[in-house]
């Protein structure tokens, strides 16, 4: 975690430098555009927290350790698998969600598939992807990309 | 507006009173509630608003405009490339995406490069990318990274093969898809 601090603090700084040298007014520009998209997700950002929070509390460590830790097995990864692909929780929330659960004993294959079906698989929105692209593209897109997403589960869980 | 901007930290002055009467009260779970809000909300501070920073930096140096322009039916490796590169510059849920592959097919791009971008768009956004490092750690973002974009260049390519010459995007009110 402090590794990390070190390392946006420095290549911001290094950023805003190099930005600053070359343009001033760009720089200025480009950091209150930054700080007014962060003023705008903070609340729901907190709130999240807040709810992460409480859940971890209600939540035994022990339950999500079977669950999600290494003796779920594939029905723990295939859970992560289904509940990724149906749910639609957006990436600002589900890292720090994922970190949680890592940090409580859920494997990375786990959470690298959760993960990934979040991102690249749409249950809820595949009437509109449909819409767009018609029957046939979106299904086959929404397929291809939860096998793609197997695949990077199971090669994560194995390098990490 | 002021007084709704303030309804938004609602939940939290609650989330905070509530702590304090745990603390005050000596009430258990409230202060193990508390304490893991705490550890979460300096786990944020430590790196969100520096990322938001770079975001908004990024977006003034290298506008999507400037890459949007350029794209066109061309293929191979520089059309892969304007894609995904032009992926990599958004934010949002995927369903934000599916306009912009109008736009794209609208343009003239391939049924390839239109499923690359929305590949790119759903793993290798900036700012979701920064966030990604900042909880799950350096090594886990790069490994998911490298591993991810072959297999969604290769998704491309199968889509292309059996879609074929046939597919289409269709064009949507753009007000209730896009946001």
């Amino acid at each position: 975690m402090l590794n990390n601090a070190v390392l946006f603090i420095a290549v911001t700084c290094l950023s805003l430098i190099l930005s600053f040298i070359f343009d001033r007014r760009k720089t200025i520009q480009g950091v209150r555009k930054g700080l007014k998209m962060f003023f705008g997700m903070a609340p729901p950002f907190i709130n999240i927290l807040i709810l992460v929070s409480v859940l971890l509390y209600l939540i035994p460590e022990e339950v999500i350790l079977r669950y999600l830790g290494p003796e779920s097995g594939l029905t723990g990864f295939f859970m992560a698998a289904i509940v990724g692909s149906i749910t639609l929780i957006p990436g600002l929330i589900s890292y720090p969600l994922a970190a949680a659960l890592l940090k409580q004993g859920a494997t990375y294959a786990v959470v690298a598939v959760f993960m990934t079906t979040l991102m690249m698989v749409g249950v809820v929105t595949l009437p509109l992807e449909i819409k767009y692209f018609g029957k046939k593209a979106a299904i086959l897109r929404n397929f291809l990309n939860l096998f793609a997403a197997l695949i990077i589960g199971v090669l994560m869980g194995w390098l990490m | 507006m002021k007084a709704q901007e303030l309804k938004q930290y609602a939940w939290a002055a609650m989330f905070l009173a509530a702590s304090l009467a745990s603390y005050l009260m000596g009430f258990r779970p409230g202060i193990s509630v508390y304490s893991n809000f705490l550890d979460f909300f300096i786990e944020m501070l430590t790196f969100i608003p520096f990322l938001f920073i770079l975001v908004g930096l990024f977006d003034v140096w290298f506008p999507k405009e400037s890459i949007e322009k350029h794209i066109g039916p061309e293929s191979g490796i520089k059309g892969i490339g304007l894609v995904i590169l032009l992926a990599m510059l958004q934010a949002g849920p995927l369903y934000g995406a599916f306009p912009v592959a109008y736009l794209l097919y609208k343009k003239g791009a391939s049924t390839k490069n239109i499923f690359i971008y929305l590949g790119a768009f759903s793993c290798l956004k900036i700012p979701m990318l920064g966030i990604e490092i900042g909880y799950l750690g350096i090594k886990f973002t790069i490994l998911r990274t490298l591993i991810s974009l072959p297999l969604f260049i290769f998704i491309g390519y199968i889509m292309e093969k059996i879609l074929g010459k046939e597919f289409k995007v269709n064009e949507l009110e753009a007000s209730s898809a896009s946001k």
